[in-house]
């Protein structure tokens, strides 16, 4: 199997956000990055598929302040290969980042072997312009299937069966033609903890592959026009009277939240 | 000249989710406000027969599809780029459901229309979108400005407000056939969650309980307000450590972290290790016999008093308004 | 008569005494001999320094066993039954020597009236000392105690020797014909009941009774080593060998190790020998299982039981010599032997090595253990949750390091900087003290206080990390490694001349595990500076308090460290009127939260949480209305507990220095 592990950072919301000076993006000095929850995810899954059938998994990040912590942990966890992807220019929409990988994934040839998945967290909080794996799997004309929590594959290595999630517990099943693109919502088990000495050990004895990707031709979608705090100092709304006048503010509270 | 509006309305199952009804109420508003027609999009299986519920919309175009049960991403995203060429429409809206997520993307790759996730509000200045949309789990606002009132906009759950009502005129029902280039997507078959099983992570709202209660005999009432609203009864510490509920319903340190779009806080003070599990959800109303217990901090709507006074009276109003 | 001149079927006395002598001790040395090659497999540790200190030690503990004593019913006993042995063992070499040399110019022992006062003495009181334990065992056994077919043999074996030493005494009195009745009053009874007898008969039962004894001496030299009174030989050792000789037993670093310690422990050859010489030191009493809160709990651990099954382990497993390298590796410890759920019980609270009278170690056993699953990411997922945060921010409650020192924005607070100038203390305030709602006001008040009374006290700011000694108790040591590499580099950024903190785990490894570059910097609790300040006049006590309280010693001040006192002493300054619960200093009960269990997930309630059991005991005290805690977690814990047990309104529990804010600082 050819597992490949697409990854963009996130902003770390424990961290006080800053904005820059004209208020249309974050202050780049400021933030600090982190591995969303979803791409945790999918590499987990991607290393459970290995386990299970053998094969090899790639990681490929777009260079940020601390890929390489994220990377490292990736390799001692269990992957082959860990890539990092720089490209000329931050602050891309999530089109254009798709893009890039696509471009470095062909042009490394890591597409070629037909039992191939493309695995990516299936969203992450800053996917103001879409998520990043169906612009992947269009930019590499694959089939896609997101918000994945289930991967099985088929004997024949040419189908693979996914369980998508709906709501309320519900799933689904579907089966998809390899090699294709998924966006994993969960892997079948939490993501797994290695230890600091392991990650240590890593940074030893591996490597950390970098690589330039040309900047893509359209490198946003949009721009916001500004951003901005919503008002933190939210208070507390009291409903007064007696129970019964404040069972009827609550029924129009609990209607205006489009529950009844 | 404005474009028209153009939903997709999601089945599954034979049934319109209610998300659906909330990206139709948009529509119909941003559709009336720029005086253009509202199309909306029925994909899946045996959906026909579901269109006149979607009356709202000028006109609904229905493909149905017996593989679509329900359909892959990139085949709505395939069927709402045909309905598109046809109905010319500018503004595509999508729910933020899991059904939806990634069909704005693919069908963005495919056009050349923005996409704008995660949208809390919008507003029609001239012939501009204004939208607002929350990035970074709501921490950063942005606002976004679409000209021309032309692009893909992906609705927040539960930031407009569903409408289930009618046009006067009844509405047009076009069937469509499917289109021929969807990818050789499969599907097999449905899983149910495991009876009596409560994800309480993944409920939309949450009845959570407490000490206030004083007594297991008033769980029920509890129990029945969380199924009127669609959700289900989740505890602090000392609830479950009395053996009220297992243990896969505790909430904060040692349970679950919960992010529904209600919490009910029923008797519980707010104890930093409850609050940690709960302090997410996107509305908190919580209802305590002290002014001073620490849940007002986080809660949006606070009542001073005795939830078993509330509770019944409570039940009786919400039980009322789904009759 | 010399007994060895007997002939038995017509073997000369002389050359049988030699061959069993011979095999008894040939199969004695054989079965030691393989137990250290056993112990050789384990991996290696320096526990040779210091000779001095670990002779003293030993003596101290395998001469006057203070520790069998703290149990009464059996301390006694023990006690004479080890005497006895010692000189029992003593004569039985004096006597073997004389019976094989016969040529030795010396009388055999029991020819020495004062020797044989002495051994009749011992073995009326063994013979009273057996019947204690005989009865404790058959009739009025307590749950605990493990009922083995092994200790009455050896019971049954001890009276034996006992029996034939009084018989053969007795049988002299008759051949002798002469009465020591003052010195031996039993022989001199007994040989009454064999007055018919003449002088040759009670000669041949006089020689009879000395080769039962030494054939019964020379089968126990054989049988011990095989059951579970192994901890005869063992023991001394053992407790010769124990960290405690030498050096805090709070330190859970290995000295002179070659092996990698992060990967911890899968199958006992990766042990070290001492970890190993633990199982055959065991005497199976069970006084850690009695004091280990998490067996007292419902938790699946006994203490015990993890030192026995690793035992077995190697004795079942163990091949030394040639046959080593062909056997199939043993079968692993967590896993197959020993549950997961079992290891990761521990709270590290020390109470079983406190207890254990062979000086066992059983925390770093664990933790071994703990650091093999670790080593594999087996780790409950709030242990994870905790572990990624450490790496990630340096505290275990996900909250950015810029906001570690936020609570000290607060009016009339003005701490500085260790980092930009030089101070007397550094504060390293921990991560509970820092984060935690419940700890606020504690906090606030220790800096109101170090404040209002001058003293120069500085913070290390968001360059202070969690300290790691609950990481490191958790089997993370890379991730300790980590932490303790960033807080050193922090730490020597700063100027200061000791390091006072709240929290006794993070205490207990700043002042056990870190190294100062070589300088001694003394690390203090805020007890200890409190009462000083108290002491020296600059707190001084405005409105005294009155009242009963009680105090919980905290796991890692008290047992790990050994402070008692000084909490104490600030108590009873403020006016308190302490009063003790029945479980206190080193019999303190933990509360639960050490070791990481704090970050665990409970996946199912135990029959009592350690918490509670100590709020309980703490409420049943007549008129005590506070519980007084020197430790944050403790603050949690047991605020939390109060809740679950509906103690609260009749107990409050409270950090000291909010006591000592209340009688010092004006309102």
């Amino acid at each position: 199997m050819n597992l490949i592990v697409c990854w963009k950072l996130v902003p770390d919301t424990v961290e006080e956000l800053v904005l820059d000076a004209d208020a249309r993006a974050l202050d780049p000095e400021a933030v600090r990055y982190k591995l969303g929850d979803a791409d945790d995810h999918a590499l987990e899954q991607a290393l459970l598929l290995k386990e299970k059938h053998g094969g090899t998994v790639t990681v490929v990040a777009l260079e940020a302040p601390e890929v390489d912590d994220a990377l490292w942990t990736a390799l001692a966890k269990g992957a082959d290969r860990a890539v990092k992807l720089t490209l000329p220019q931050l602050d891309l929409g999530t089109a254009a980042l798709a893009a890039a990988f696509a471009s470095w994934l062909r042009s490394a040839g890591l597409l070629e072997p037909a039992e191939t998945f493309v695995l990516t967290g299936s969203q992450a909080m800053d996917d103001l312009e879409g998520e990043l794996a169906p612009y992947l799997a269009e930019a590499l004309h694959l089939p896609f299937v997101g918000v994945v929590s289930g991967v099985a594959r088929d004997e024949t290595g040419r189908t693979v069966r996914v369980i998508k999630e709906f709501a309320g517990g519900l799933r689904g099943e579907f089966e998809v033609p390899l090699p294709a693109v998924l966006g994993i919502q969960a892997a079948e088990r939490p993501p797994r903890y290695v230890p600091v000495a392991r990650v240590r050990a890593v940074m030893k004895s591996g490597r950390i592959e970098a690589a330039d990707v040309p900047l893509p031709a359209r490198p946003r979608q949009w721009q916001p026009a500004r951003l901005y705090f919503p008002d933190a100092t939210r208070r507390v709304q009291w409903l007064e009277g007696p129970p019964d006048s404040v069972a009827d503010q609550l029924v129009e509270v609990l209607v205006q939240r489009g529950l009844l | 000249m404005l474009k028209p509006v153009l939903v997709l309305a999601e089945s599954l199952r034979g049934e319109i989710p209610d998300l659906t009804f909330e990206v139709l109420g948009a529509g119909r508003y941003l559709a009336d406000v720029m005086g253009v027609p509202l199309y909306a999009l029925l994909l899946g299986r045996q959906a026909a027969p579901l269109a006149d519920r979607l009356s709202l919309a000028d006109e609904i175009v229905v493909m149905d599809n017996p593989q679509w049960d329900p359909p892959g991403e990139q085949a709505s995203a395939a069927a709402l780029l045909q309905v598109r060429r046809q109905t010319e429409a500018g503004l595509i809206l999508l729910a933020g459901s899991n059904l939806t997520l990634g069909v704005g993307a693919v069908l963005a790759a495919r056009t050349d229309l923005p996409l704008v996730n995660f949208c809390r509000a919008a507003r029609v200045e001239e012939d501009s979108l204004v939208l607002t949309c929350q990035w970074c789990a709501g921490k950063v606002f942005a606002e976004v400005r679409l000209s021309g009132a032309q692009g893909i906009v992906v609705l927040m759950p539960g930031a407009f407000p569903p409408r289930t009502d009618h046009q006067p005129r009844s509405a047009k029902v076009t069937p469509l056939a499917v289109p021929g280039d969807t990818p050789p997507l499969t599907f097999h078959r449905y899983l149910d969650p495991e009876p009596g099983a409560v994800d309480i992570a993944k409920q939309p709202v949450l009845v959570g309980v407490g000490r206030g209660l004083q007594d297991r005999s008033n769980l029920p009432l509890a129990e029945q307000l969380a199924a009127a609203l669609g959700g289900a009864v989740c505890g602090s510490r000392p609830v479950i450590d009395q053996g009220w509920l297992a243990l896969s319903r505790l909430v904060g340190k040692s349970g679950m972290t919960v992010r529904p779009r209600v919490y009910l806080a029923l008797g519980i003070s707010g104890a930093p290790e409850h609050w940690e599990g709960m302090q997410n959800s996107e509305y908190i109303i919580a209802v305590n016999t002290d002014p001073r217990a620490p849940i007002f901090n986080s809660a949006h709507y606070g009542v001073v008093g005795d939830a078993l006074e509330l509770l019944p009276r409570l039940l009786e109003k919400v039980q009322a308004r789904k009759r | 008569m010399d007994p060895v001149r007997v002939s038995w079927l017509g073997v000369p006395g002389l050359l049988l005494l030699w061959a069993l002598a011979a095999t008894a001790s040939g199969l004695f040395a054989w079965r030691c001999l393989r137990l250290v090659g056993l112990l050789k497999q384990g991996r290696f540790e320096d526990r040779f320094d210091h000779p001095g200190r670990r002779r003293r030690h030993a003596l101290r503990h395998v001469l006057l066993q203070p520790r069998i004593f703290h149990e009464r019913s059996i301390g006694l006993p023990h006690f004479v039954m080890f005497w006895g042995f010692v000189i029992y063992a003593a004569c039985f070499c004096w006597s073997l020597m004389r019976g094989l040399l016969p040529f030795l110019p010396v009388p055999y022992p029991e020819e020495v009236p004062p020797v044989a006062a002495a051994l009749e003495f011992f073995a009326v009181l063994v013979l009273l000392a057996l019947g204690v334990a005989l009865v404790r065992r058959q009739l009025v056994a307590p749950p605990y105690l493990h009922r083995s077919r092994d200790a009455l043999l050896i019971l049954a074996w001890i009276g034996f020797l006992m029996v034939t030493t009084l018989l053969g005494a007795a049988f002299r009195t008759v051949r002798e014909g002469e009465s020591h009745f003052v010195a031996s009053p039993i022989s001199h009874w007994m040989s009454g009941l064999f007055s018919e007898l003449t002088v040759s008969q009670a000669g041949k039962w006089e020689a009879v009774m000395w080769w039962a004894h030494m054939v019964g001496v020379l089968g126990f030299l054989v049988y011990l080593p095989h059951s579970k009174h192994l901890h005869l030989v063992a023991a001394p050792f053992n407790v010769f060998f124990s960290q405690a000789a030498t050096r805090p037993p709070g330190d859970l670093s290995l000295r002179g190790i070659r092996h990698d310690v992060t990967l911890g422990a899968a199958r006992w050859p990766e042990l070290t020998w001492k970890q190993l010489l633990a199982g055959f030191a065991c005497a199976e009493c069970g006084r850690c299982d009695r004091a280990c809160p998490a067996t007292a709990s419902g938790y699946p651990l006994q203490p015990q039981q993890i030192v026995q099954k690793i035992r077995q382990q190697i004795l079942q497993h163990g091949r030394s010599g040639p046959l080593a390298r062909s056997r199939p590796p043993a079968p692993r410890l967590v896993g197959d032997v020993i549950t997961p759920a079992e290891v990761w019980a521990c709270a590290t609270c020390m109470a079983c090595m406190e207890r254990c009278a062979v000086w066992n170690e059983h925390v770093p056993i664990l933790v071994a253990l703990r650091r093999h699953l670790v080593s594999e990411g087996q780790v409950d997922r709030g242990v994870q949750v905790a572990l990624a945060s450490l790496q990630r921010y340096g505290n275990a409650f996900g909250k950015s390091e810029r906001l570690r020192a936020r609570w000290v924005q607060a009016p009339g607070l003005t701490l500085c900087d260790a980092r930009r100038e030089p101070v007397e203390y550094l504060w390293f305030v921990g991560d509970f003290a820092s984060f935690d709602p419940r700890c606020e006001s504690a906090t606030r008040c220790t800096a109101q206080l170090f404040v209002r009374a001058g003293l120069d006290v500085g913070l290390l700011h968001e360059a202070e990390w969690n300290a790691g000694n609950d990481v490191r108790r958790l089997g993370e040591e890379g991730l300790f490694e980590l932490l303790r590499q960033k807080n050193q580099q922090a730490m020597t950024q700063a100027r200061f001349q000791a390091v006072v903190t709240t929290d006794p785990h993070t205490f207990n490894t700043l002042r056990n595990e870190y190294s100062w570059n070589g300088s001694a910097v003394p690390v203090r609790h805020h007890t200890e500076v409190l009462e000083g300040l108290l002491a020296s006049g600059r707190l001084t006590v405005r409105r005294p308090l009155a009242g009963r309280v009680t105090y919980h010693d905290p796991c890692y001040l008290g047992r790990y460290n050994g402070i008692y006192e000084p909490p104490r002493r600030l108590l009873r300054r403020l006016g308190l009127d302490l009063v003790e619960m029945p479980r206190h200093r080193e019999r303190s009960f933990c509360c639960g939260a050490g070791g990481g269990r704090i970050w665990m997930t409970e996946t199912e309630r135990p029959r009592e949480r350690p918490a509670e059991s100590r709020v309980r005991e703490a409420a049943t005290l007549p008129e005590v209305h506070t519980l007084v805690v020197a430790c944050p977690k403790d603050l949690a814990m047991f605020r939390d507990a109060l809740k679950t047990t509906g103690c609260e309104g009749r107990l409050a529990v409270k950090e000291i220095a909010e006591l000592v804010a209340e009688a010092t600082l004006e309102r």
